[in-house]
């Protein structure tokens, strides 16, 4: 069964959907849509790195993504940039340092559609494994520290203060969202990965009242995001990571109305 | 327990912050079934003395002593956003693991029980504050450290936490440490009062503090004279939605 390319996009891209749901909704809570962002835009360095000394893409990627989070870490505390510059500066220079390093590696050509935008038909059964490991051991590490960094999203003092020590579980947070983008580069892109993590997070708040849904619902409309739009590529033969996140946020869209019909009801 | 159920203690603590010291020379003890009171003007450093005893800002100088990992913080600003889905039970929940029932018991010790499942967002700031406080008391903590907890309540609601959080300390023997520019409470059931402007201006009794030099510089005569606990009679109570009820 697995040996259709694209029952592998599928089980593949329903993987990295059913990660990127929780850690979707923990970027949306701790409004790091652009951290997000920029760890994915390292993501191209990190490739690049991985060509020139030949390492495995994902460990790269993972390598990279985590050494950017804690630069940024630092240098939130070491300059009066806003955050937000601060993000700016390193997505866009990690950006060009790879696109420039991968000038000097001309003996091997780079599919740069393939990294900005992925391509989930070509996925391996190896990425597929990766993808499922990968992602349980993630899953399994957020339940663990889920309360912990739960309180802390709510609010950082209150938790420090009640011994849940924010500070080692936002470090963790940082690591699993670098193991995400690490994991799902290959099939979705650099361009396309935080859309993957937001719009579902983003649509599942619409339609739900605790955190909890939140999480299991974001999931759903990822998985249906990544089906639907696989299904559509297929179908209209468009290329499938900007067809799953369409879909994803056509899907964002339909959660809308739950919300104006109450507002309508209201007035 | 340690010695004379000392909960925590600043010695000479102070936090810079560049290009000044918010806090310096802070010395304090909280002990079991004590209530202490910070008052100051604003930006006279009464938070940040209350995040060194809690451990959230490490001293720049002194030290912290804690005798006690049992501690509820009910901190002075709160913001969720409403990209959070977030019930008062969720929240009840949010550093310890609560039964249904316990929170209940302790929401309808601060008049709240009804908000329940209520969404965080919804809440007025009286309701939320009350919603805090519950939290704080559902820990069954040790040391509780409160930061302007009746901030957004109305007098009347206002007079009703401060006899809660006087239950608080009598009932489950823990030690309060308070910060609040309310006056009126200070003096009827605070032992110890430490009125700080950057440093600790005097401390003592409620009935010493008041008429201590510093403290009257710092607040006005006038006000130092017309302190007397607010007291009234009522025919009936308020419920804490404002109803009357006999």
């Amino acid at each position: 069964m697995l040996d259709d390319f694209f029952t592998r996009a599928l089980v593949a891209g329903i993987g990295i959907a059913i990660i990127t749901g929780p850690l979707g909704c923990l970027v949306i809570w701790r409004r790091l849509s652009y951290f997000g962002d920029t760890l994915a835009h390292s993501a191209l360095l990190g490739v690049t790195l991985a060509y020139a000394f030949s390492l495995n893409i994902a460990f790269s990627v993972f390598v990279i993504s985590a050494v950017i989070a804690l630069l940024l870490l630092h240098l939130q505390k070491r300059t009066r940039l806003a955050g937000d510059s601060l993000l700016g500066l390193l997505a866009h220079s990690t950006l060009a340092i790879g696109l420039v390093l991968m000038g000097f590696l001309s003996s091997i050509r780079f599919d740069i559609m393939g990294l900005l935008f992925g391509d989930i038909l070509a996925v391996t059964l190896q990425d597929i494994a990766l993808v499922w490991i990968g992602g349980f051991i993630i899953l399994g590490i957020l339940y663990f520290i889920w309360k912990s960094l739960f309180s802390a999203t709510v609010n950082y003092d209150l938790a420090s203060a009640e011994g849940m020590q924010p500070n080692i579980y936002n470090m963790i947070f940082t690591l699993l969202l670098a193991g995400v983008i690490a994991l799902s580069i290959k099939m979705i892109g650099t361009l396309l990965i935080t859309g993957l993590l937001i719009i579902p997070a983003a649509a599942s708040r619409n339609i739900t009242n605790n955190p909890k849904q939140m999480v299991f619902v974001a999931i759903l409309i990822g998985i249906l995001s990544v089906t639907i739009g696989l299904f559509t590529s297929l179908e209209l033969n468009t290329s499938s990571g900007p067809s799953i996140i369409v879909i994803a946020l056509i899907l964002f869209i339909i959660s809308l109305i739950p919300l104006q019909l109450k507002g309508k009801l209201q007035k | 327990m340690s010695k004379n159920n000392l909960l925590v203690s600043l010695e000479n603590a102070g936090i810079y912050k560049s290009p000044k010291w918010l806090i310096r020379g802070v010395s304090l003890e909280v002990k079991s079934g004590q209530i202490v009171t910070l008052i100051g003007p604003n930006g006279s450093g009464k938070t940040t003395t209350a995040k060194m005893v809690l451990n959230i800002l490490e001293p720049d100088e002194g030290s912290l002593k804690r005798y006690t990992n049992k501690i509820a913080y009910v901190p002075q600003k709160i913001n969720i956003d409403w990209t959070m889905p977030l019930r008062v039970v969720d929240f009840m929940r949010l550093t310890n693991n609560l039964s249904n029932n316990e929170i209940i018991e302790s929401l309808n010790q601060t008049g709240v029980e009804k908000l329940f499942k209520e969404q965080i967002h919804g809440l007025s700031g009286g309701e939320f504050q009350r919603v805090l406080l519950a939290r704080a008391i559902a820990k069954k903590p040790e040391l509780l450290v409160l930061d302007e907890p009746v901030q957004g309540v109305d007098f009347n609601g206002e007079i009703d936490l401060y006899n809660i959080i006087k239950n608080i300390s009598a009932n489950l023997n823990c030690g309060i440490l308070l910060v609040s520019h309310d006056l009126h409470f200070v003096m009827s059931a605070t032992d110890h009062v430490i009125c700080l402007n950057g440093h600790i201006c005097c401390s003592g009794k409620p009935s010493s503090v008041i008429k201590d030099k510093a403290y009257i510089e710092l607040f006005g005569e006038h006000r130092s004279k017309t302190l007397t606990y607010y007291q009234h009679d009522h025919d009936h109570t308020h419920s804490s939605d404002g109803s009357v009820s006999s």
